[in-house]
């Protein structure tokens, strides 16, 4: 181990000591860093196996004022999710603090510092809740410490209470404000001494009870998003990005936009060689001294763009080829038994093809950054998920060292995925150099769709062979879609095995001969994250197919899905395939079918699932295990004569583990089951000629409230029981979605709808209503 | 030269009379609470109010609201106390809380013309204003509780 890991400094300008005050100690790296240095080199699961792992240390995520304001520290971004609010009730739960007097710093992004900070994977709570715990709980036992030293009694003699220490003999008591300038003053307890909270008594933790940290600015309008940065100084600018991936600037007349009053300057940005990774795509950029002026002026360039490598894409031609890609055998990703054999002695072969176009995550803040460059270092503000990326595309791209670049985490106004890529932030921090001055730069709603990262267009192709009883003797699936990865290396054609994890190297299917594979597929766009990733087209394909073999079978869907799972079993794809297990011990989260079944008993139990509906009404029923989480959704369709279909209720399960937040994992649901059914029916990014045809919100629509359920039912599965590990929330809600309202589609009006987005076969499935 | 009212003060405004609202409000006064979703009256996530009416400040020019009253978010109470924006602590509706200035301000607008919507009402009002997160369950339970819970002007 390196001794320079293990320093100890004096920090004084900053506060992250427990109690404020110059000469404060700070240990960057607390005993987790020996003690884990101390074992056994093993494989390194959840946030220890992250690049940076995870704190533990109080001095970093606790700071008592002397009036006794309590101010935890955030490291990881919020973005809707309620992290902010999550983050703050498990450490002030173990540290006993009142609620009234919590508030909750955002920390800059500093891995180094203060450990992994990614705000993507549903990660959060999942792989912070145990060091959060332990933070509160040190910090607790300093203050009793400091108190036992005031009094000049043992330490067992001391009690904290809420928000107070007292003397268990006498009664005497001192308040966490009175405590925290001795109680700074004391190293971190070793982390294995700590005595954490029984569940028995938590107050805030696991109770859905506390209202969100951020409530009044947001209602208020004083909550500071990444847009709402203003410098003194500041100017604004926006840019025009090559409208295809790839295309180059040739020429470009700027004179018509120079001469607009306000307009400060026009200039060019270059272009990052494909793949571009998380740099910016260059163009030219307008700077002004308002936003407005900026899209105005950006209006009057004359750009010319020589064309690049994807100048012809175009998605109605890349469908064929995905479809002609899953004719043919692909590279293998899964096989047990033998398919062929199954297929070809099937009593039953049913074959079916389904596809989802790419998607844009259109955040309702568009990307956006201020930044300050001067004197050799760069200051940021930005929406961000990944402030250690941003950190390191700024060091990459303005060429200076680490440390004189800070980045500071706004609130995210959406995040999806998007804000998981610091492109935009680079542009701020080029053009702020560039100028010498501040600038906020801005993505107007059509830069945001056209050059998003798109989320991959899929064509998932499936056959089955049905046996005399109906049972599925063979499962073949062909997978194709561009990877993640084509945006950060050349030649990648192949879902990666990260991709392949979601939902299909871990099908949870008893089925005797099952194979899986992947044929090639280069990428023509930017492709990136969008929340659940690949388990959107994955669980669409396998859990719509499972519905046409319900039928082809002339079985209930529900009890052929659950005998389909089959037995109660655990098992850890890991032992023979590669698997990522969303960086999860699989010991920890195998794929579990009993929680799988589990789900699916709940909701279509809370759904009435048996309850004959009306003609033209019906139920669709889908459930899927991501992010280490198992959910079922059931929908309920209604289709009137006339043709017109409305989603009255939509019930969806959920077991993710013990809840630290119960009230935001709902929230986290409905949300999910609004974008996910606003996904299904309307999303789509199309490309022609190498451009994007969708722009705004007219044309890439998003659900709104005169199309979305009336009644949205969550269910807990998972018992609160805080001896099992945490799973994902943010994103496991998605991917059941769209297959369960197809599916119902399918149930009210006997059409199927095997590619999405459903928009366009409305019309086609009324006359069967 | 031109004049308005915004949240009670006035001022003078000498830029191009086009330009929208929105951007005067956002960049030159520095009224950040109203937001910028699409530029085109497509989200609502910039609605304020003109004279008491819902409008969105992103295709509003400036000149348009000469000599009239113009509340944002920041404007809508002194201290956060409107029923709506009570109502919506209340059921926690905000997730990443982006649109939200723009659905109270939309919801704060309905019903001031219409203290008991129904939900084919509430429909009708809000469905101009999106939420990416997708609240729209708890801005209607929301509207409602701010309705049952007496005036919300």
């Amino acid at each position: 181990m390196n001794n320079d890991s293990l320093h100890i400094c004096n920090e004084s300008r900053r506060s992250f000591l427990l109690g404020f005050g110059a000469g404060s100690l700070l240990l960057a790296f607390g005993l987790p860093v020996l003690a884990r240095a101390a074992e056994t080199p093993r494989k390194k699961y959840g946030g220890e196996g992250t690049e940076h792992g995870l704190r533990d240390d109080p001095h970093l995520f606790v700071e008592i004022a002397s009036d006794g304001m309590v101010t935890v520290v955030c490291i990881r971004s919020e973005m809707g999710q309620g992290v902010r609010t999550s983050v703050a009730m498990v450490v002030a739960d173990e540290l006993g603090a009142d609620w009234s007097r919590v508030k909750v710093r955002q920390a800059p992004g500093d891995e180094v510092k203060y450990g992994d900070q990614d705000t993507d994977g549903s990660r959060s709570l999942r792989q912070s809740f145990a060091a959060l715990r332990r933070a509160g709980a040190a910090a607790r036992t300093m203050l009793e410490q400091a108190a036992a030293a005031q009094w000049g009694v043992p330490l067992s003699q001391v009690k904290a209470g809420i928000h107070e220490v007292a003397d268990t003999k006498s009664g005497r008591k001192l308040g966490f404000g009175e405590l925290a300038t001795k109680a700074a003053a004391l190293p971190a307890p070793d982390p294995n001494t700590l005595a954490l909270k029984s569940p028995a008594e938590f107050r805030y933790i696991g109770k859905g009870k506390t209202p969100l940290i951020d409530n009044h600015d947001i209602v208020t309008g004083r909550a500071p998003y990444g847009i709402d940065m203003r410098l003194d100084g500041m100017l604004y600018a926006v840019i025009a990005r090559p409208p295809v991936y790839g295309d180059k600037l040739a020429s470009f007349d700027g004179s018509a936009a120079e001469k607009m009053p306000g307009v400060v300057k026009v200039m060019t940005l270059q272009s990052t060689p494909l793949p571009s990774g998380f740099q910016p795509l260059g163009g030219v950029a307008v700077i002004a001294d308002n936003s407005w002026t900026a899209i105005k002026a950006r209006e009057q360039l004359k750009l010319n763009w020589a064309s690049g490598p994807n100048a012809s894409y175009d998605s109605v031609a890349y469908r064929a080829q995905l479809d002609a890609a899953n004719r043919k055998p692909g590279k293998l990703v899964r096989n047990d038994g033998n398919v062929d054999q199954a297929l070809h002695g099937a009593a039953k072969r049913v074959t079916a093809d389904y596809y989802i176009p790419h998607l844009a995550h259109a955040t309702m803040e568009p990307p956006c950054a201020v930044a300050r460059f001067a004197d050799g270092k760069c200051e940021v503000w930005a929406p961000t998920q990944s402030p250690q990326d941003v950190r390191t595309e700024l060091v990459k791209a303005l060429g200076i060292p680490d440390a004189n670049v800070t980045v500071n985490v706004t609130l995210l106004g959406g995040g999806f995925g998007r804000k998981s890529k610091p492109d935009y932030v680079v542009e701020a921090a080029l053009l702020s150099r560039a100028m010498a001055k501040p600038v906020k730069l801005l993505w107007t709603r059509e830069d945001d769709i056209v050059n998003d990262y798109f989320h991959a267009v899929s064509a998932e192709h499936f056959e089955a062979a049905l046996d005399g009883s109906g049972k599925v003797a063979g499962w073949l699936h062909r997978t194709v879609a561009p990877s993640i990865s084509s945006t950060f290396m050349p030649g990648i054609d192949h879902e990666q095995a990260g991709e392949l994890n979601q939902g299909i190297v871990d099908l949870p299917f008893a089925i005797p001969n099952v194979r899986i594979e992947n044929p090639a597929i280069d990428a023509h766009t930017r492709i990136g994250w969008f929340r659940s990733v690949y388990n959107i087209p994955h669980a669409y394909g396998i859990q719509s197919f499972v519905s046409e073999l319900a039928a082809a079978a002339g079985r209930d869907h529900r009890d052929f899905l659950l005998e389909l799972i089959g037995p109660d079993r655990q098992f850890d794809p890991s032992t023979q395939l590669p698997f990522t297990n969303y960086g999860e011990d699989p010991k920890l989260f195998p794929v579990d079918t009993q929680r799988m079944k589990r789900v699916i008993e709940t909701v279509t139990a809370a759904a009435d699932w048996d309850r004959k509906r009306p003609k033209g009404r019906g139920l669709g029923l889908a459930a899927h295990r991501s992010f280490v989480t198992y959910t079922a959704a059931v929908i309920e369709v209604e289709a009137t004569p006339d043709g017109k279909l409305s989603i009255p209720r939509v019930d969806i399960a959920i077991d993710c583990g013990p809840q630290v937040n119960p009230e935001r994992v709902r929230s986290q649901l409905e949300g999910a089951v609004i974008m996910g059914i606003g996904l299904a029916l309307h999303g789509e990014v199309s490309f022609k000629n190498g451009h994007a045809e969708q722009s705004n919100f007219n044309d890439f629509l998003v659900l709104r409230m005169n199309e979305a359920p009336r009644e949205i039912h969550v269910h807990m599965v998972a018992a609160d029981d805080f001896s099992v590990p945490l799973s994902g929330v943010g994103e496991p809600g998605l991917p059941p979605i769209a297959p369960a309202l197809t599916n119902a589609i399918f149930a009210a009006t006997g059409e199927r709808i095997r590619a999405l987005p459903i928009r366009q076969q409305w019309v086609k499935a009324k006359h069967v209503a | 030269m031109l004049t308005l009212t915004i949240n009670g003060h006035d001022h003078s405004f000498d830029g191009p009379p086009e330009m929208p609202l929105l951007w005067y409000l956002r960049d030159t006064l520095g009224y950040t609470g109203t937001k910028f979703g699409c530029g085109m009256a497509l989200c609502g996530a910039c609605t304020v109010h003109l004279d008491g009416t819902a409008v969105r400040s992103c295709v509003t020019p400036v000149v348009a609201a000469a000599g009239k009253h113009v509340i944002t978010i920041e404007g809508l109470s002194p201290d956060g106390s409107h029923p709506v924006q009570r109502a919506w602590m209340t059921l926690n509706v905000a997730q990443c809380g982006y649109c939200q200035a723009g659905q109270i301000m939309q919801a704060a607008s309905l019903l001031k013309n219409n203290p008991h919507p129904s939900d084919d009402d509430i429909e009708a009002a809000m469905s101009g204003n999106i939420c990416r997160c997708g609240t729209y369950t708890r801005i209607r339970a929301a509207i409602k509780l701010a309705a049952s819970e007496g005036s919300a002007a």
